[in-house]
């Protein structure tokens, strides 16, 4: 039986981490842009929660709680914008948000 | 073991300038909500805004012969550290907000968005600054960073018939939480390596690494890179000529000015603190970074027909000049680093405050061939245009010299004597595209329908405070340096 330790947590981390980064470069639904940008601060979330355990601290679990918030107040303002920005432009595809390009 | 968790009078303390702001940033929105709105004068909402920021200098001025006698205030175990660079850094976030709120009160009216919460906004982005500055934890650096960031992606979206502006805050909130989401993912990494959030305990935890393995090095990409964001160098600078083109103008100028100088009282305190004893593995980066942001900057800024646009890239470029301060990694450096943001307030500020006067038949006009011709028209105010542009460039005896100059020694005091010239060089280029700004206010063909100058008696304040601080920076400019010295001093004890 293999044992988990924190170094597979952060390889757990650290590839959530770079699906959120490709999925931000790739993707191209401001939505899924979004949600991306949520798995980032997942994995920052699973970092911290591991490294609290394996130290024995209640310190890292204390900074994910702030990080899930954090990530909840910018859920909100990124939807409220989103919402402005479709009343006025009837899309959520980043390709055809470009008015501002050189 | 967890310490018994109290709240002190020194905790309350240090924590002053960032309760004033919130206070007065909810007093806004109630007295928006239960009274100015009922009399329709909401220009009044930046009165009190104003007023907010009258006490937040009582108390930084309350907070100066503390520091000096005794170095540094200390509250909230460790976490917030009051000292000469916490202070120096909120006295320009300060002033930033305070010609943010006087230019706004006219724009905002003229874009028929003047609302209350727009002054709150300026107020809780500053409550975050002010606790980047003085932070010295990593969840409270970066609650503090969000509370600034999140306030900027709502000002930046707050024309909300306008698309741009939309557009603008969409894309500044998907890269600014992406930068963010790095950041953190960083910070927590070296919770991991440190088994503390405390700055200090993880530069010396960082100290007695024996060497760089790929945990340090992970942790050392993913906070450069979302500091790299933040303060909008190459390659990651994206995100600044289409936030900047498409936010309200004041917000335009408030972003450029503060948020930069946040981000990097945030990078200089983490990088000295905490990346102190690795600095052989950081410089070359920055180095390269800082190169390929002054090339990107002013190469960019040249083909630039848009005014905002082309200061987002001249700001670009200026991120790369400080950041060689930090490469220089020495006092001199950090100083020139403190002296040209400190500058900077006053000389992007009143050329923002200028653009966001422009307007043809009531709407904005901000593109370069609008400034056509404005010597006949305006003189006074050309002429101040024409002292921003020359100190932006880093002429003397005008502020943004000293920066620039301060710098240059330190990188030849430290030996890197290409990246000196590298920085000279790209000064030159940016003469040209600041030079293109005076020759179209003297020179330009006016137009038909030229635009003009819209002004209150707040814009012009503005402009004209903005206009005698460049200069007299620029004269007497020992006060303001020996400030910056005295503040960089406390960031490397």
């Amino acid at each position: 039986m293999l044992e988990v330790t924190t170094s597979h947590y952060v390889v757990l981390s650290t590839l959530l981490m770079l699906i959120g980064v490709i999925g931000i470069l790739i993707r191209r639904n401001i939505l899924v842009l979004l949600m991306s940008v949520e798995l980032i601060l997942n994995a920052v979330n699973i970092n911290l929660v591991a490294f609290s355990a394996s130290l024995q601290q209640v310190h890292g679990q204390v900074f994910s709680i702030f990080v899930i918030t954090v990530a909840a107040a910018e859920a909100a303002v990124g939807l409220g914008i989103l919402i402005a920005l479709f009343r006025n432009k009837q899309t959520v595809h980043a390709d055809e948000i470009d008015l501002l390009r050189w | 073991m967890m310490d018994a968790i109290s709240f002190t009078l020194s905790d309350f303390h240090v924590l002053k300038p960032a309760i004033v702001l919130c206070l007065f940033g909810c007093g806004i929105l109630l007295t928006d909500a239960f009274l100015v709105r009922r009399i329709g004068q909401r220009w009044l909402n930046a009165v009190t805004a104003l007023v907010g920021e009258a006490v937040v200098a009582a108390v930084l001025l309350q907070y100066l012969p503390d520091v000096r006698s005794a170095g540094s205030l200390t509250g909230l175990g460790g976490s917030i550290v009051v000292d000469g660079f916490g202070v120096f850094f909120n006295i320009i976030f300060m002033l930033a907000a305070a010609l943010a709120v006087i230019l706004s009160a006219r724009y905002m009216e003229a874009e028929g968005e003047q609302r209350g919460e727009y002054y709150a906004l300026i107020l809780f982005a500053q409550a975050g600054m002010s606790i980047m500055a003085t932070g010295h934890d990593l969840v409270v650096l970066f609650v503090a960073l969000e509370t600034m960031a999140l306030s900027f992606y709502v000002m930046v979206g707050f024309l909300r018939d306008s698309k741009r502006s939309n557009e603008a805050a969409m894309k500044y909130l998907i890269l600014g939480a992406f930068s963010s989401g790095l950041l953190a993912y960083g910070f927590s990494v070296l919770y991991g390596i440190s088994g503390s959030t405390s700055l200090a305990a993880i530069g010396e935890a960082i100290a007695d690494r024996p060497a760089l393995d790929w945990i340090m090095i992970l942790a050392l990409i993913t906070t450069s890179v979302g500091l790299f964001f933040k303060i909008a160098a190459a390659p990651f600078h994206m995100w600044a000529p289409d936030v900047y083109e498409g936010a309200p103008t004041p917000t335009t100028a408030y972003v450029s000015v503060a948020s930069k100088a946040a981000s990097f009282a945030l990078m200089i305190r983490l990088f000295v603190t905490a990346y102190g004893s690795v600095a052989e593995a950081w410089v070359p980066l920055l180095a390269i970074v800082a190169v390929a942001t002054m090339t990107i900057g002013n190469l960019a800024a040249v083909t630039q027909s848009n005014l905002k646009r082309l200061l987002a890239y001249s700001s670009v470029a200026h991120a790369g000049y400080m950041l060689l301060g930090l490469v220089a990694f020495s006092a001199t450096g950090l100083r020139g680093i403190a002296i040209y943001l400190l500058a900077y307030v006053f000389m992007n500020f009143g050329a923002f405050a200028l653009i966001a006067a422009l307007r043809r038949d009531g709407e904005a006009a901000e593109e370069l061939d609008d400034l056509n011709g404005l010597f006949g028209r305006a003189p006074g105010y050309t002429i101040l245009m024409a002292i921003f542009m020359l100190s932006l460039t880093g002429i003397p005896p005008l502020a943004g010299f000293y920066g620039k100059y301060y710098i240059f020694l330190a990188l030849l005091g430290e030996g890197y004597y290409i990246l000196a010239v590298f920085a000279a060089l790209y000064v030159a280029v940016s003469a040209y595209y600041y030079f293109r700004v005076i020759r179209a206010c003297w020179l330009g063909e006016a137009a038909e329908r030229p635009a003009s100058l819209d002004m209150n008696l707040g814009t012009r304040t503005a402009l004209v405070a903005s206009g005698v601080l460049t200069v007299l920076i620029g004269i007497l400019p020992q006060r303001f340096i020996d400030l910056a010295g005295e503040s960089v001093l406390a960031a490397l004890r």
